[in-house]
This record gives C-alpha cells, sequence and structure tokens, in this order.
C-alpha cells in the first residue's frame, strides 16, 4: 500500500470503515449491505471531491512523493532491449542521470532521464537526482550520438533542481546546463521532453528543450522550488504553500501559459497508484508525438523547436507606442 | 578562558563625527570600497568608474557602457519601449516594475542596439543590475532574441555584457523559459557562423549565467566580478563548510577554466576592436 498522504486521509478512513463493515458482515452473519453501497458511494464522491479538484500543494506532495514512478520505471514499461550508458567521456559517471539506447514499438531510440532514488540508500548513490555538471554533459554526449545515428530523443524531467555544489561550481554547472540548452535547439531529430515528477529550474530545463513538452497531471514545473520561492520573496520556507499556489508551477497552469503542449492524465490518486496503467497514458502521449514529429525534415525539426520558445514570454510597449524596430 | 583572552577583541568602533560628513557635499568625492581610496565622481566616472589607484570596477549604467564602446553617434536602440506585464498575477510585482522604471530610468534590465566599435559593426545588449537587479524575465529574454535576431540578419556580431541575479522570480516558469529562448537564438547565430561575444560583469548568476552568458565563442569577464549558478549562501548550506573568499570570482572561474580572460573595462574596447578584425580579415 503506498503511503498517504495529508489531503488524503478522509479517503484512506472512509475505506478503512467500508473494509470493517464487510468484515462484520461476514463474522456476525449480519446484512450491511446497504450501509456498504452507501458508504462506497460516498467514496466515490469524495475521491472526486479531493483528486479531481487537487490544489497546487497537493500536486507538490504528489510530485515529490517517494513511491512516485521513476525515469528507469518508465523506461522499463515503455522501451525494449534498453541499454544503460554511462559517463560524459571528460570527468565522470553522474548517477543522478540516466541514459541509453533502446527501441519503442520496434524503432531505435535514445531515453535520458534525472533519476533519484525510492530510499535514503539510493537517494544517497544519485545525490537525490540532482545532477552535477559530468551528468548533464553525459546527457549531452548521449544526444549528439541520437543525432549521428538519426534516432529520436526521449527526455524524462524529475529533478529538484542542478546540484548547488562546490565541485558542481568548479566544474562548470553553468556553462554545462548552458551548453545543453543551446546544443538541445539545434538538434537534428525530434526531442519529446516528459515532466514525470519535480521539474525543478535550470537543472530541469536542460534536459527539457523539446519539439514537444508534456507533463504528468501531478508534476510540477518552476523556476524555483516553492519552499525557495517563499523564502527569497516573502523572507520564509514556511509558506512554501502559499508561493505554491502563487508560482503557477501546476501542468494546468503551464498549459494556459502555453509553455507545454500537453497534459497526461494521472491515474486516480497519483501515478505512484499504478504504474503499468500510467506508463499506457504516457505510451498514448509519446507515441503521437513521435508520429507527428517523424513527418518534419531536420530543417523543420529546428524550426518548430525555435518557433515553440521563441513565443514565450509575455510584454507589451510603453503607452501602446509602436516599437521602433521590428527586431 | 585562555581561549576567550586570546581571542581578538574588537574594542574599539570609529564613529564618522557629523561635522566630517558634512564637509563633503553628497556625490563630490567617491570612495573605493576596495582600497579606500577617496577620489573625486568625475573622475571617476571619466575613468570609466573603474579605481584609479586598486582597479576596482564600480557598477556602470547600461548606457554609460554604450558610451564607452560605440563610436560618437553610431548608437541606435532598439525595443526601447518593450515592457513587462504581470503574468502571474504577482502581488504587487507591477509596482515594482514602475518604481524600478522611475528609479533608474529604463524600461527593463537591459537595452539593445546597434553601433559601431572603432568602425566595426556590432549588435550590443548591456543588462542593467539596477532594475530588478537584472533579473531576466520575458522582456530581457524577447530583447535578447531580437537583437541575436537583428545581428544575423545584418550579419554583425553579437556581444553581451551581462549583469543579473538570474531568473525573475514574478515571472515564474516564463523566465526560466527564456534561458531556452536565448540559447535557441544563440544557436541559430552561431549555426550560420556568427560570432558571439559574453562578457560578464558583477554579478552574473543563476538563470543568466547558466544560459547566454556562458554561451560566447569568447567569455570574458570583469576583475572580481560574482559569476556562479548557485547562490554561495545555499552552496554553505548544503555541504556545510566555508567557502574560500575567490569562490565565484571571474578569477576563480578563469583558473577553473570556465573563462578565456578576465579583461579590465580600461582595456575592453581594444580588446573587443582586435577580435571584430580578426573575425573580419
Amino acid at each position: 500500500m503506498a503511503s498517504e498522504l495529508g489531503f488524503e486521509k478522509p479517503i484512506i478512513e472512509l475505506k478503512n470503515k467500508i473494509s470493517e463493515l464487510r468484515t462484520f458482515t461476514e463474522e456476525k452473519e449480519i446484512d450491511l449491505t446497504d450501509e456498504i453501497t452507501k458508504l462506497e458511494k460516498r467514496l466515490q464522491q469524495l475521491e472526486r471531491d479531493i483528486y479531481g479538484n487537487l490544489q497546487p500543494w497537493e500536486r507538490v506532495q504528489i510530485a515529490r512523493h517517494n513511491e512516485r514512478p521513476t525515469t528507469l520505471d518508465y523506461i522499463e514499461q515503455l522501451f525494449t532491449d534498453f541499454i544503460e550508458m554511462h559517463g560524459d567521456r571528460l570527468y565522470g559517471d553522474d548517477a543522478a542521470i540516466v541514459g541509453g539506447i533502446a527501441k519503442y514499438k520496434g524503432s531505435p531510440i535514445t531515453v535520458i532521464g534525472h533519476q533519484r532514488g525510492k530510499d535514503t540508500k539510493e537517494n544517497i548513490r544519485r545525490n537525490f537526482g540532482m545532477p552535477h555538471p559530468e551528468g548533464y554533459r553525459k546527457a549531452l554526449r548521449l544526444m549528439k550520438q541520437a543525432e549521428k545515428f538519426k534516432r529520436p530523443i526521449v527526455c524524462f524531467i524529475d529533478t529538484k533542481g542542478a546540484y548547488p555544489g562546490k565541485a558542481a561550481e568548479e566544474r562548470g554547472q553553468s556553462e554545462a546546463i548552458a551548453r545543453n540548452l543551446l546544443e538541445m535547439a539545434g538538434l537534428t531529430v525530434p526531442v519529446v521532453c516528459i515532466v514525470i515528477g519535480e521539474g525543478g529550474s535550470g537543472g530541469a530545463l536542460a534536459l527539457g528543450v523539446g519539439n514537444h513538452l508534456h507533463m504528468l497531471e501531478n508534476s510540477t514545473y518552476s523556476v524555483i522550488s516553492p519552499e525557495g520561492a517563499a523564502a527569497l520573496l516573502w523572507k520564509d520556507a514556511s509558506l512554501a504553500q502559499k508561493a505554491a499556489e502563487s508560482m503557477k508551477i501546476t501542468a494546468p497552469d503551464l498549459k494556459e501559459l502555453g509553455v507545454i503542449d500537453g497534459i497526461i492524465r494521472e491515474v486516480k490518486g497519483g501515478a505512484h497508484r499504478d504504474l503499468v496503467q500510467q506508463s499506457e497514458s504516457i505510451d498514448e502521449i509519446l507515441h503521437e508525438s513521435l508520429t507527428q514529429l517523424s513527418k518534419l525534415t531536420e530543417e523543420e525539426l529546428i524550426e518548430q523547436r525555435y518557433q515553440k520558445y521563441k513565443n514565450i514570454g509575455q510584454f507589451t510597449y510603453v503607452n501602446d507606442a509602436i516599437p521602433l524596430n521590428k527586431g | 578562558m585562555l581561549k576567550d583572552f586570546l581571542k581578538k577583541k574588537k574594542r574599539y568602533a570609529t564613529i564618522p563625527s557629523e561635522r566630517a560628513k558634512q564637509e563633503v557635499p553628497e556625490g563630490l568625492m567617491t570612495k573605493c570600497p576596495s582600497c579606500r581610496t577617496i577620489m573625486y565622481t568625475k573622475e571617476l566616472k571619466n575613468n570609466l568608474h573603474v579605481c584609479d589607484s586598486c582597479g576596482h570596477h564600480f557598477r556602470m549604467t547600461a548606457y554609460e557602457r554604450f558610451d564607452s564602446l560605440f563610436d560618437e553617434g553610431s548608437f541606435v536602440e532598439f525595443d526601447k519601449n518593450m515592457i513587462g506585464e504581470n503574468p502571474l498575477n504577482f502581488p504587487t510585482y507591477e509596482e515594482k516594475l514602475e518604481a524600478d522604471r522611475k528609479k533608474t530610468e529604463l524600461n527593463e534590465a537591459i537595452v539593445t542596439g546597434k553601433g559601431t566599435i572603432n568602425g566595426y559593426g556590432a549588435v550590443v545588449a548591456v543588462m542593467d543590475p539596477r532594475f530588478r537587479m537584472g533579473s531576466m524575465g520575458s522582456v530581457v529574454g524577447e530583447k535578447i532574441m531580437r537583437a541575436v535576431e537583428q545581428s544575423i540578419e545584418m550579419g554583425v556580431p553579437f556581444i553581451l555584457f551581462s549583469a543579473s541575479g538570474g531568473a525573475r522570480m514574478q515571472e515564474g516558469v516564463l523566465s526560466l523559459m527564456q534561458m531556452a529562448k536565448t540559447s535557441a537564438a544563440l544557436e541559430k547565430l552561431s549555426r550560420q557562423g556568427g560570432l558571439f561575444i559574453s562578457v560578464m560583469t558583477h554579478p552574473t548568476t543563476g538563470g543568466v549565467s547558466a544560459s547566454f552568458a556562458s554561451l560566447g565563442d569568447y567569455n570574458f569577464a570583469e576583475p572580481k566580478a560574482l559569476i556562479g549558478f548557485a547562490g554561495r549562501r545555499i552552496i554553505e548550506q548544503t555541504i556545510r563548510q566555508e567557502l574560500p573568499d575567490d569562490f565565484q570570482t571571474a578569477e576563480f572561474l578563469l583558473k577553473h577554466g570556465q573563462l578565456d580572460r578576465v579583461v579590465s573595462r580600461l582595456e575592453m574596447k581594444e580588446l573587443l576592436t582586435t577580435i571584430l578584425d580578426i573575425h573580419a580579415s
């Protein structure tokens, strides 16, 4: 049983009550079917109310759920013949990013993603999914390789952010991220990016410059964590919940802002409830994206990506003045 | 305790007398925070805001930067009237933009334009940290992208002077996406064989350092400029150890192979001219 989040408590309590009544019916041979049916109806309503109307902060909690499926979970479900490749050929191998080659519905593909752990031990090994420069450089190496062999690229985004450490700075965290942004913009093969958990700032974006960008319904994507935003804007990290609301970080928010192409529906209660079913929803949209993109030429792929990012942003002109140059 | 005894304690504090303060009219003199030399503000300005005795680089406005580089009368500004909106309906953001517009007489944290540097044409963008700490929101991203497109169209190099605290929080994920947008523009320039020179000035951090500022064909920085991805305080909290004094300075980056050169502002125009000349030949 997946560990429960605070806001799910009413659902759990009701579920427990129903199973108690069931046991009671069986043991004492007293017919409580009517009561049970009534409660089950209430449970359905309650689930609709809670899961159908998740608040930003609740989605943050689901996105961070310990048991939420990771990149490797989805790779296993979606692809065959996955072979993980290691190292950036410059410094080392970063376990916070995984990548390799595989087949998707029989065709070659390169798949890359942030990789966090599900328990403390694995999280330490994978640095909580927070990459160093060598992670981004490994990802870039694999992307350029995909380009060489003309296979599409799928990136799974799932990180709190690039690691803020001394060694990361010394080895050029900024340059590693920046280089990926530039190089991804120019890739001649289709790139599909899917945010599966937390999309934390530049560290997420460094795997996120794609032709299509999708988000799982309960994933988040933001310029700074809610805690960080609260600390910065109101000098109080405990206002994270408020920040999660103001910062517009959920999939529906990003769709409205014109940043993402699609929202991938999640299993009721979150992706961790049913990996197989969740993978099927991802499969559907991934297949659709790759089919669409496979029709574009190399130049068209670059141009489509260019226009996509070019159009992101909101601005106006002083006094509605006509701009002096069209730019 | 002996330990306490050995600890150095500050015994005196110097409080400047009221008279001393009054003797110097505001703005006439400036004290260098690095070597404490007191100099005429006017002379400091004439020296491109570089301390004559120790070389400390003071902050410079975007327009002063253009003046220091472009041949007289050659500067044509782009997109001067572009201003930000409040896409997330973030509380007090519009007021803050308005206040900074008044305070700085700038419409946003970057000025872009074209001109000539000792006769060589270039498109130049200069960030100004007085406006919202030089942070990058939609307008900064859009103006950079347009400037890069201009440089492609005109077939002249693009030079950018960065000075920024990073992404603009109040525009949320739209700010983040400006990193991809500006980098995509630079990719286009690069693919067409165009030259991009990045000059990092104090400070160049966060999303700006992790996008266009690090993507120059040549990456330069002014002396002692703070340059880095994550904030010093965050790193210290993460690794639980103190960082060296020169951490994330231009000199630190040079030592770690992240920069081509550290360049004094006084030599900037000459260096750029030489590079533009080499590329024009």
